[in-house]
């Protein structure tokens, strides 16, 4: 697992708070296509935001359990393997179990917006499809999670 | 090749026509954009002449097809004597899902297979692993057993059909049941033809899945290069992958570096192995992207293949003219796909295999407008498939050989190409080799940073692509996509439950025993073995348990 804290402060984040947004950035499963999950984590972490990135294959448990020893505000995961049905909601109800029901869900990767509705519907945020950029999810990031105090 | 006199004359009417002809003009109405670069952002110039080329020698840098150094193509009469092998890269659902794909594909005029395999074969799962769950035959088909395997190719003579299958962490056992299913079918080992993809020096760079650490990953690559020698020799043992390195966001240079870079790798493990160069070497064959950038793809794969031939001749000391040949297949680029108005693809698909074939490829997989969004309909991969036959049957490309060849700007840009590669290796080199620069993760963060320089450029709208940051519409129809039965999962799992069920217990315990023992030996070949384990119906997730217990396991850096 990587940590890499942000460098400056994020001209856009709202309120100085004390505490910089703390996100992790994951790869639940077994595909290896990080591309987009690396831009993501380098992009958020240019934004000040502090990012920690699992790195690939790791199962739901393995992400929430980095998500509650790092304390982090938000959970963004890449998926695209086509498993993003299985993965958000399992990853939904360990979150729950573990009584980190606030911290905020999101995610991206080949997902076909038939599936989209459903997914929100079990209680992620927001799913980002192809040809999103950079900073639509800095500004999604920035303005949707707010650091813990 | 040129006049020298002559060239320092063009040289000259270029400056006056600079001056007097093209400033004034752009004075008058400047060019369109700043900077005019490829999509790895190279910049290209105006206009190009032959000046340039002054130590252009046509005998040393470009010769005649079939000859060294195979600038213009590997084959004396190319496409002429035999068009590429049309294979499309298939696999979803079930066995049975993915051999009716094939018989379809077959019947299409297709000539050749290529296997997708769902990610749990990929890592060396079986299907009824914790590490399985969701993803059964999700991305592709899923294979456990022998049994799965016997499904997959039914009906299908392996001694006719050469397939391809890309598998590289458990390359060994899953070709190890390859050829249980090609001896049930009473086909000799000496007759099977096909490929495994077996490259895993760019599944640490790219792609991702691996098993094993390096270390024993190349032992075991050596010992399939060894078995196939003696045992399978129409078989191509490693198909040294650029196209994963690309799809991660590298540059076309980068590419052609770190994929020639492992090339390099495999001839030494190979050689180290005491394996006699020409007796392995042939047998190696290439995979690239075809991405957006025409011109820089064609120069990407002359330069390829001029590359390894004077690296296989001068470098190893290679005496079979095979040794020095580079084969290749060729993919378009999945990740210059939108899945903003999705037809366009198939024109995006159609100039990326026209650059394929342009620069002499031997196979070729056109990829369907629908794959942003999931694995491919019927519909959308005969139309993927139909592209590649207009381009053979009706455009004429197919006629003569290498006809972009001395075309003044291709020669200099497959220059350029190899000059940039060529520094990346040497650089490679200093660090002690691939395996030591990948453990630095010095590929892996080349590919990053223009991954990320990419993206930039694109939300800065300095690289356009269309439907995506220009000429979009607000209102786009959707288009039917492929949904895979969330069934299969509960059906595999039953499957393969049932086949540990069936099988002479004692007979696939002696096998991984011995697959064990043979592991902490370096100077066993593990391949005998393995073909033991898969005749004994010994499942995938159990021969490469028994190996991650010695051979250890390989977990991602993380690095960001």
């Amino acid at each position: 697992m990587a940590t890499a804290k942000g460098k400056g402060a994020a001209a856009s984040t709202p309120k100085k708070a004390a505490r910089k947004i703390r996100i992790l950035v994951g790869k639940p499963g077994l595909d290896g296509h990080d591309r987009g999950a690396k831009i993501i984590a380098r992009a958020l972490r240019d934004a000040g935001v502090e990012v920690i990135y699992t790195g690939l294959h790791q199962t739901p448990e393995m992400i929430v359990s980095a998500a509650a020893q790092e304390d982090v505000d938000g959970i963004g995961l890449s998926i695209l393997s086509g498993a993003h049905n299985y993965l958000f909601p399992r990853v939904i109800e360990l979150l729950r179990e573990n009584k980190m029901g606030d911290v905020v869900l999101f995610g991206g990767g080949i997902i076909p917006d038939a599936d989209i509705p459903k997914l929100v519907k079990k209680g992620v945020d927001r799913v980002f499809t192809p040809g999103t950029t950079i900073q639509e999810i800095v500004d999604y990031v920035n303005r949707r999670i707010q650091p813990r105090k | 090749m040129y006049d020298r006199k002559k060239l320092a004359g063009i040289a000259a009417h270029r400056k006056k026509w600079q001056d007097e002809a093209l400033s004034p003009g752009l004075r008058r109405s400047p060019e369109r954009i700043k900077r005019f670069s490829t999509v790895s952002d190279e910049e290209i110039g105006t206009l190009y002449t032959p000046d340039p080329l002054s130590n252009f020698d046509y005998g040393e840098d470009l010769g005649f097809p079939g000859q060294y150094p195979y600038t213009r193509g590997v084959q004396p009469s190319m496409y002429r004597g035999r068009l590429w092998t049309m294979r499309q890269f298939a696999g979803f659902g079930s066995a049975e899902d993915t051999n009716a794909r094939f018989k379809f594909l077959l019947s299409q005029g297709q000539t050749g297979l290529s296997t997708a395999f769902h990610f749990p074969t990929l890592m060396g799962y079986d299907s009824d692993s914790l590490r399985a769950k969701g993803e059964v035959g999700m991305c592709g088909v899923a294979v456990d057993s022998l049994k799965d395997m016997e499904i997959l190719f039914d009906g299908i003579p392996l001694d006719k059909v050469t397939t391809s299958m890309t598998i590289n962490g458990p390359a060994a056992m899953v070709f190890a049941m390859y050829l249980a299913v090609a001896e049930k079918q009473g086909v000799p080992f000496h007759k099977v033809g096909g490929t495994i993809q077996n490259d895993i020096l760019k599944e640490y760079i790219a792609q991702h899945s691996w098993i094993f650490p390096p270390e024993p990953s190349m032992r075991i690559i050596t010992d399939i290069l060894g078995y196939c020698a003696d045992n399978v020799p129409k078989w191509n043992t490693i198909s040294i992958s650029g196209y994963h390195i690309r799809e991660a966001g590298s540059t076309a240079v980068q590419e052609l570096a770190f994929t020639i870079g492992d090339g390099i790798a495999y001839v030494q493990a190979g050689i180290d192995a005491g394996i006699p160069v020409d007796k392995f070497a042939p047998r190696l064959s290439y995979f690239f992207n075809a991405h957006m950038d025409f011109f820089e793809e064609i120069a990407k794969y002359r330069a390829a293949r001029r590359m390894w031939a004077r690296i296989m001749r001068e470098r190893f000391h290679a005496k079979d003219e095979n040794s020095w040949k580079l084969r290749f297949h060729t993919q378009t680029a999945g990740c210059t796909l939108t899945a903003q108005q999705p037809m366009n693809n198939v024109v995006r698909v159609a100039l990326q295999a026209l650059s394929g074939v342009l620069g002499g490829t031997q196979s070729l997989h056109t990829n369907s407008m629908d794959e942003t969004l999931a694995l491919p309909t019927e519909q959308a991969v005969t139309v993927a498939l139909r592209t590649q036959q207009i381009i053979a049957e009706e455009s004429g490309v197919a006629n003569t050989i290498d006809p972009l060849g001395g075309s003044f700007f291709l020669e200099q840009l497959t220059n350029e190409m190899e000059e940039k590669a060529m520094e990346y290796i040497r650089k490679i080199d200093e660090m002690g080799g691939m395996v030591a620069a990948i453990k630095r993760g010095y590929p892996q963060r080349e590919v990053a940073d223009a991954a990320f320089h990419f993206q930039r450029l694109v939300d800065a709208g300095e690289k356009r692509i269309v439907g995506l940051n220009v000429y979009r519409s607000p209102d786009e129809a959707p288009i039917p996509l492929l949904k895979v039965d969330e069934r299969v999962e509960k059906q595999q799992v039953a499957r393969t439950k049932e086949v540990r069920r069936k099988r002479n217990a004692k007979k696939a315990q002696a096998c991984l025993s011995a697959l064990k023992e043979g592991s902490l030996d370096p100077k066993v070949n593990l391949m005998p073995l393995l073909v033991d384990a898969a005749r004994a119906y010994v499942t995938l997730g159990e021969m490469c348990d028994t190996l991650r217990e010695t051979m250890g396991v390989y977990t991602d850096p993380a690095m960001f």
